[in-house]
């Protein structure tokens, strides 16, 4: 205990003292644990509550589920009840059938005999349980690898063409002077102002034009141009001094290399910034893939999920279930990058 | 990794080796640039190009041909209005809402946007544990899809949400936030800035890691307070990140849409709906689909839009050439 | 040697299907449902195949945001299913492949009958377009359990708006329930109940006006069922634009003593309510225009730039066979369209007593829809005059506008989408 304390209270300095600056760091760090991680841990434990679970008020943070008894004579297992008023008060009953406010109870033990039970007098026995079946019923419903594969595919080419092209564009636009530079930079920003949402007719007539309909490519290529990834790299590849290119232009390196062996690896934390949002971003498109691909064996993880979703009805358990399923891939990926940017900021930043 | 990547970067020199050989250093840029320019023509520059001939159509057809040309129709009845800050006084009443909505909206969300990440930025550039953790639980929300964002908000705040659980803990009446247009619209800054601080937090970071540490270390000799050591270092020495900041929340800012579509619907009534989802109902989920009018709609955005950005690196021009 | 073989054997694969879709004729189907619609259409089009050697039918199951907002752009580039499950019968009608040619007309009409004018262009038009697979019409439930627990009597098959008001507020009262009624936030709900009001939405023309003093009365009363609490705010103020939101999940939990939406939503409170309490199909409130609900639901068409026509309306024409059409209702617990599979009654086996009773009650339903209701169904900007009246009820509900200012938008909205659709 005592080294738990002193690892928590143990400062920059060392002196092994907080100053109040330090208590309000971790004041803030903490709050923003509650407020940042606080609400996606609720939708997961959510996620695991039976509909009627989900209904309560107010909520409670484990899920629970109704205890059952298997009765000889009956298919299903029936729900068991404290009876805590009445004329039978006190016993642990299961539920036949109700009608109206009176139900038709027996006990277990005894099941020959029918009781009668106002409704107002029993209580759900109720423990933890997790409503697995919201999952399964997911799974039952969907060829689940096969989209996980195509919405991998997606996200891993579009990812990969989209680091490169942009680098690309980053490095030319920061590291050399030509006509039409400004040009450039202004038509890249200027694309900016013009999100796909707005475009998505004449973006759509193009990719059909292109032969992409249906295909997985018309969701990979159209999004590998985006301008938010020129525009970051750019700032950050200005940061990186000249002389280091001058320096292996000097030992005859060809430009190629130079991009490829000291400017990418020295942006790697602009990089790594950028994978992970290119990442999220084409794992969780929805709108355009629903637009591009219309048959199922094509379908993202998205679009089968959200095949549950009919016109008229939306239900909380299954909504639920489906979110935390499209988190998780990304969850790892964010464990496994996140520890790049750190490492890459660090390095550069040190200097 | 590397060793995957690295037969593929030499078979890219070859054309690259070819090119500089020939052209010489300064337009081998124009090859650098080639790939991405091709993709932004195509998918970027073309259906903007397109945008602006639908702009000047009518009717509800998809395609250009069988659209009828109406000129400058479109635009006009966009900004048919007696007075622009009355949206009830104009023909088209939801496109000024949205631009009003948008107008607030920007204002506060850039505002506490870059606020917080600055503030969040400086906390974790300080000497802490575990720093990897906190930075990533500061970028985590970053990776949620807009509508998983909205869904765990609206569950939360929902009637019988765990908020209004709280409250009735505390001795507090339930409040039905997003039924009450100004809550409805606060809640929706706030889980736009939840979902983003992240991105803006670590552009920060990296900016701030980018300061030479000598030069805190001298003003640490001339005793310089922390808050004058702030605000004549980290600030200035930090503006040109600021600059990449502002301009992407501002940009991103006015163009939100999907995860307040999925948060209010743009409701209650239209307190919170913003210029993207009127351009996204009017001209591809609305019955019947004015594509013409949405297009005119995104001209006037993008319009203004530029006019920001402009301004925005006018003022700060010294650092961009960097 | 063991990886040699499966190569060999995923090659053949590869190769042999290769040859087969090259050879098949392949369908490809639209589908996007709420319960088990795409699952048993799947089932019956697999037994179409068997009949049918060389035709290859596909079900993808979309999202219906897909067949709302994407399947008409994809149309109009020339792309997109060979058939699909549509529920804007009249807007997609350019796109449809008439099936008069492929199938027997009479049998058609005569089973079919009016419902086959809401798949086409205009009352001249006598083309057969779609099979209409699920009939839903609004209607009221309400929460049995909670009547009897206040002690109050539930109103007559001829009580008006008023009265049920008045009724659930009461039973709402007496049992401490949250809310006393609630309406889906859809413009082809509110049509029902404002036509029972007398609304036209039609002149005498044919011309929609949608609002007239009628229209404009129930649009009063509904905004002031909000301010005072009789109808859910949740429901129509919580959301905006014209996105739909429904209040089942308030019923179900026994929050809800009246719940105005539909036919659509029997096998789902059968599922979900169980034995939790006591609900009711009551139908539609009455008033000076009658006590009809509005019709609806979703059928299959074929489109036009299919490259197999003749199977798209074999298909169809199979589908639409008495026995199939009538397993497919039954199955999925829908009201048939067709006459004579509602005459005879379609069979809903293993539906429990009270969903039974529940759908033999929206049949009996169909007979006092009013034949304005019937025709705006048909009409084929209709999905443009329902999303201007939620959108501008709404803005008079939350208090953006007044019900005067709101009415005339919407007979400005409605101008200018008549002079678009033109």
């Amino acid at each position: 205990m005592g080294k738990i304390v002193s690892f928590m209270t143990r400062t920059r300095a060392g002196k092994g003292q907080m100053d109040w600056t330090d208590w309000l760091t971790y004041g803030y760090l903490c709050m923003g644990i509650l407020l940042m991680f606080g609400p996606v841990v609720w939708l997961v434990l959510s996620s695991f509550k039976t509909e009627a679970d989900l209904q309560r008020f107010p909520p409670r943070l484990l899920p629970y589920a109704q205890e059952t008894v298997e009765v000889e004579g009956y298919d299903e297992p029936l729900a068991l009840f404290d009876i805590v008023g009445g004329d039978h008060e006190g016993r642990k009953l299961a539920l036949i059938r109700r009608v109206g406010l009176v139900a038709q109870m027996i006990d277990p033990a005894a099941p020959d005999e029918r009781l009668r039970v106002n409704v107002a007098d029993w209580q759900p026995i109720e423990r933890v349980s997790l409503a697995v079946e919201n999952y399964t019923l997911l799974f039952e419903r969907f060829n689940f690898l096969r989209f996980l594969w195509n919405s991998t595919f997606i996200t891993v080419m579009a990812t990969a063409i989209m680091l490169l092209v942009n680098s690309m564009a980053a490095f030319a636009l920061s590291k050399y002077k030509f006509r039409g530079r400004t040009t450039v930079l202004i038509l890249v920003i200027g694309t900016l102002m013009i999100p796909q949402t707005v475009v998505l007719v004449p973006l759509f007539l193009i990719t059909r034009e292109l032969g992409m309909l249906n295909s997985l490519w018309g969701v990979i290529i159209p999004g590998a141009a985006t301008p938010t990834g020129v525009f970051l790299l750019r700032q950050y590849m200005i940061t990186i001094p000249d002389e280091i290119l001058d320096a292996a232009r000097m030992d005859k390196a060809s430009e190629w290399k130079i991009f490829w062996r000291i400017i990418l690896p020295l942006s790697a934390p602009a990089i790594a910034v950028l994978a992970i949002l290119a990442i999220m971003w084409r794992w969780n498109d929805f709108l355009w893939p629903l637009i591009v691909l219309s048959e199922t064996e094509n379908f993202t993880l998205q679009l089968a999920l959200n095949s549950f979703q009919g016109e008229m009805s939306t239900q909380w358990s299954n909504l639920l279930a489906m979110t935390v399923l499209t988190l998780l891939p990304i969850a790892l990926v964010f464990m496994f990058l996140q520890k790049y940017i750190a490492t890459g900021i660090a390095s550069t930043g040190g200097k | 990794m590397y060793s995957t990547v690295a037969p593929v970067m030499r078979i890219i020199e070859i054309p690259f080796a070819f090119v500089q050989s020939r052209l010489g250093i300064q337009r081998l840029a124009w090859l650098f640039l080639a790939p991405n320019l091709i993709l932004f023509g195509v998918f970027a520059f073309l259906p903007i190009i397109l945008n602006f001939l639908y702009a000047l159509t009518g009717g509800d057809q998809v395609l250009l041909n069988d659209r009828p040309f109406v000129g400058g129709a479109n635009f006009q009845s966009l900004a048919n209005c007696e007075n622009v800050f009355d949206p009830n006084s104009c023909e088209r009443d939801l496109f000024w809402r949205a631009i009003w909505n948008s107008v607030w909206f920007v204002v506060l969300q850039v505002g506490l946007m870059v606020g917080f990440s600055l503030l969040t930025a400086l906390v974790l550039n300080r000497d802490i544990r575990a720093r990897g953790f906190f930075r990533g639980v500061f970028f985590f929300p970053v990776l949620l899809s807009p509508v998983v964002v909205a869904l765990i908000w609206k569950w939360i705040l929902q009637r019988n949400g765990l908020l209004n659980a709280g409250l009735e803990v505390m001795g507090y009446e339930r409040v039905l936030w997003l039924l009450d247009r100004h809550w409805a619209f606060a809640w929706s800054v706030f889980l736009s800035v939840w979902a983003h601080m992240g991105f803006y937090t670590l552009i920060l970071l990296a900016g701030l890691q980018a300061i030479p540490r000598d030069v805190y270390e001298a003003a640490l000799m001339d005793r310089a307070s922390p808050w004058r050591t702030f605000r004549k270092i980290t600030l200035p020495l930090l503006a040109p990140t600021m600059l990449v900041v502002l301009v992407l929340a501002l940009i991103k800012g006015v163009q939100t849409f999907d995860e307040i579509y999925a948060f209010t619907g743009g409701g209650p009534g239209s307190a919170t709906t913003f210029i993207i989802q009127y351009i996204y109902q009017t001209g591809f989920a609305g019955a019947p689909r004015l594509f013409g009018l949405a297009a005119a709609a995104s001209i006037l955005l993008a319009l203004v839009l530029a006019l920001l950005t402009a301004v925005q690196l006018w003022a700060n021009r010294r650092n961009v050439d960097g | 040697m063991k990886h040699k073989i499966l190569a060999t054997t995923a090659f053949a694969a590869v190769f042999s299907a290769g040859a087969l879709s090259a050879s098949a004729q392949e369908i490809r189907i639209m589908c996007t449902s709420d319960g088990a619609e795409c699952e048993v259409l799947d089932e019956l089009t697999t037994r179409f195949e068997a009949d049918h050697p060389g035709v290859d039918v596909v079900m993808d199951v979309v999202p219906y945001q897909a067949v709302l907002e994407s399947l008409p752009v994809q149309l109009a580039a020339g792309t997109g299913p060979d058939l699909a499950m549509v529920t804007d019968l009249g807007g997609l009608n350019p796109y449809y492949l008439d099936l008069a040619p492929y199938v027997d007309r009479d049998y058609w009409e005569s089973s079919f009958g009016d419902v086959l004018g809401w798949y086409r262009a205009s009352p001249d038009d006598d083309g057969i377009y779609g099979l209409h697979m699920l009939l839903t019409i609004t209607g009221a439930y309400i929460n049995r359990t909670l009547f009897e627990q206040a002690g109050v009597e539930v109103p007559g098959p001829d009580a008006s708006w008023d009265d049920w008001a008045e009724a659930s507020r009461a039973v709402a009262e007496a049992t401490d329930t949250t809310f006393p009624m609630a309406m889906d936030r859809s413009g082809h709900r509110i049509a029902g109940p404002a036509i029972s009001y007398g609304a036209k939405i039609f002149d005498e023309d044919g011309e929609p006006i949608l609002v007239d003093d009628a229209f404009t009365a129930y649009v009063q009363k509904f905004v002031d069922w909000h301010e005072d609490g009789t109808m859910a705010r949740d429901v129509w103020a919580g959301q905006g634009g014209d996105s739909y939101r429904d209040a089942a999940q308030e019923f179900i939990n026994g929050e809800l003593v009246y719940y105005y939406s539909g036919s659509w939503q029997t096998g789902r409170f059968d599922e979900q309510i169980g034995d939790f309490f006591d609900w009711q199909v009551v139908g539609s409130p009455c008033g000076e225009g009658g006590c009809t609900g509005m019709p609806g639901g979703s059928g299959l068409v074929g489109f036009k730039q299919t490259k197999h026509p003749e199977i798209v309306a074999a298909l169809m024409d199979y589908l639409a066979q008495q026995e199939i059409y009538a397993e497919f209702s039954g199955r999925t617990r829908n009201i048939p369209a067709h006459r004579a599979v509602a005459s005879a009654g379609a069979d809903y086996e293993g539906a429990s007593e009270p969903a039974a009773t529940a759908l033999k009650t929206w049949g009996a339903q169909v007979g006092r829809v009013s034949p304005i209701a019937f025709a705006y169904q048909g009409y084929r900007n209709n999905r443009a005059m329902f999303n201007i009246t939620v959108q501008r009820a709404t803005q008079a509900v939350v208090g953006e506008l007044t019900v005067e200012e709101a009415m005339e938008r919407a007979e400005a909205d409605l101008a200018a989408v008549l002079a678009e659709t033109k």
